[in-house]
């Protein structure tokens, strides 16, 4: 069995770990860091439910290794909400019903909070090229279009960080 | 856990990944991954070892080199995505790249993964079917130039011998007033197209086409060049006699057929979109002129 040792940071925490090579991110956040809020879907990038983000740049968990995110800092779900409360992200989907079942939000959250960080004045097309990469088979992607747009005029308003 | 189980292998040079695919028995090299994860998750491929170029620097980034723009193998889609000297010298690429996945896979894909996979429907090899790119690949034995009509060479399979890398992608921009324009027609956005269109027109200031390139993805197993269509517009007027009579010519080539999408809607969609694409680079080259 091939294995490697990586560092990464996952949400601000350092890790070290001895990974077989073929366990790719998501599968390694979930399973060996406990970490499941990021969702498996598809497992070959089509849904995008295992989105996190690698240096700040949103990637599919499941179309990348463990062994090749050795010296990255990621961040999942878990780290957008603070002390227990929900960003200003995370409460615009609560207020608006950006989500039904569930299963897609971590991964939309992270493609959003990367869009967010660019552009807090994104158009609603932007947005929804954005939620391209997102499969939701729930809300028919009006409230999560929704949502997206209120936390962009909250953190405008705010000038809170996204 | 999905993959068969393999050797990674993670190399900081071009010359010790050369090595390395020299010496290992079924070695697969990975790029960004897009394409090949995929298949590894399905069993589809199942090397021994995997080469990952993503740790080689050198392989990565775009740089103007006398008239011609260079891509390393490894830059990433979305550095193309991102990039204002794309946009200047390259706007057929720049175009076509907004269509090619999605956001989260253009970060991590990359331009020489996209051709190496070549897949026919693929937007980057069909850009660089359009422009005559030049493939820079290195093997234990040296380093030749490969022009893209003889890389893609069949379905998904291209000239690269076991042991090569493709190393950078050489393109020599048009320049003057010219029109581009790329349209593809996918059910959803983001999926690979049926089938898409590129063209580049050049027009003179009576409306005479000088130089015209008319490259359609996902119609036949590569990319295509589509010369009867191209020699329907050079020296004739710019303007809808010419351009159905180009479009016409897309419509008769040999095309994929599959369970989806049989032969004569994939000839309809490359008439109707390398028609639709000619009367928009028209536009865009007289809008230049003036």
């Amino acid at each position: 069995m091939d294995t490697k040792r990586i560092r990464l940071t996952v949400n601000g925490k350092d890790y070290e770990r001895e990974v077989e090579s073929r366990v790719n991110l998501v599968d390694f956040i979930r399973h060996d860091l406990g970490l499941t809020g990021s969702h498996v879907g598809c497992e070959h990038g089509v849904c995008g439910a295992c989105t996190v983000l690698v240096d700040g740049i949103s990637m599919r968990g499941c179309l990348m290794f463990a062994a090749q995110a050795d010296g990255a800092r990621i961040e999942t779900v878990e780290g957008l909400a603070v002390d227990g409360k929900l960003n200003t992200l995370q409460e615009s989907f609560w207020d608006l019903h950006g989500l039904q079942c569930g299963y897609c939000t971590p991964g939309v959250l992270m493609s959003l909070t990367e869009m967010l960080r660019e552009d807090l004045s994104p158009s609603e097309q932007k947005v929804r090229e954005v939620l391209s990469g997102h499969l939701c088979r729930c809300t028919g992607y009006q409230n999560i279009v929704a949502a997206a747009l209120e936390a962009a005029k909250r953190l405008r308003e705010s000038g809170a960080k996204a | 856990m999905k993959p068969a189980p393999f050797t990674y292998h993670s190399p900081s040079s071009v010359s010790e990944a050369v090595q390395l695919l020299t010496e290992l028995e079924n070695a697969r090299v990975l790029a960004g991954g897009q394409s090949l994860v995929p298949m590894l998750n399905f069993r589809l491929a199942s090397p021994d070892h995997l080469v990952d170029l993503g740790k080689i620097a050198d392989l990565r980034g775009i740089r103007e080199q006398g008239d011609e723009v260079v891509f390393g193998a490894m830059t990433r889609q979305r550095d193309i995505e991102f990039s204002s000297l794309i946009t200047a010298k390259l706007p057929l690429m720049a175009e076509a790249v907004l269509q090619l996945g999605h956001r989260q896979t253009r970060n991590r894909g990359t331009i020489g993964g996209s051709l190496c996979h070549l897949d026919p429907s693929a937007e980057l090899p069909t850009i660089c079917m359009a422009m005559d790119a030049q493939l820079e690949v290195i093997s234990p034995s040296g380093s030749r130039t490969i022009a893209m009509a003889e890389f893609a060479q069949g379905m998904m399979t291209t000239a690269l011998a076991e042991t090569e890398i493709l190393t950078a992608i050489r393109i020599r921009p048009w320049t003057g007033r010219y029109g581009h324009a790329f349209i593809e027609f996918a059910r959803r956005h983001g999926d690979f197209a049926i089938a898409s269109a590129a063209i580049l027109l050049d027009v003179d200031g009576n409306g005479g086409i000088t130089r015209a390139v008319v490259a359609l993805g996902g119609v036949g197993p590569v990319p295509l060049r589509v010369s009867a269509a191209e020699a329907c517009l050079i020296g004739a007027k710019a303007g809808s006699e010419a351009f159905a009579a180009a479009a016409a010519e897309c419509g008769k080539i040999d095309a994929l057929e599959d369970p989806t999408y049989p032969a004569w809607y994939r000839q309809h969609l490359a008439k109707t979109l390398s028609g639709r694409a000619l009367k928009l680079a028209h536009e865009r080259a007289v809008a230049q002129a003036h």
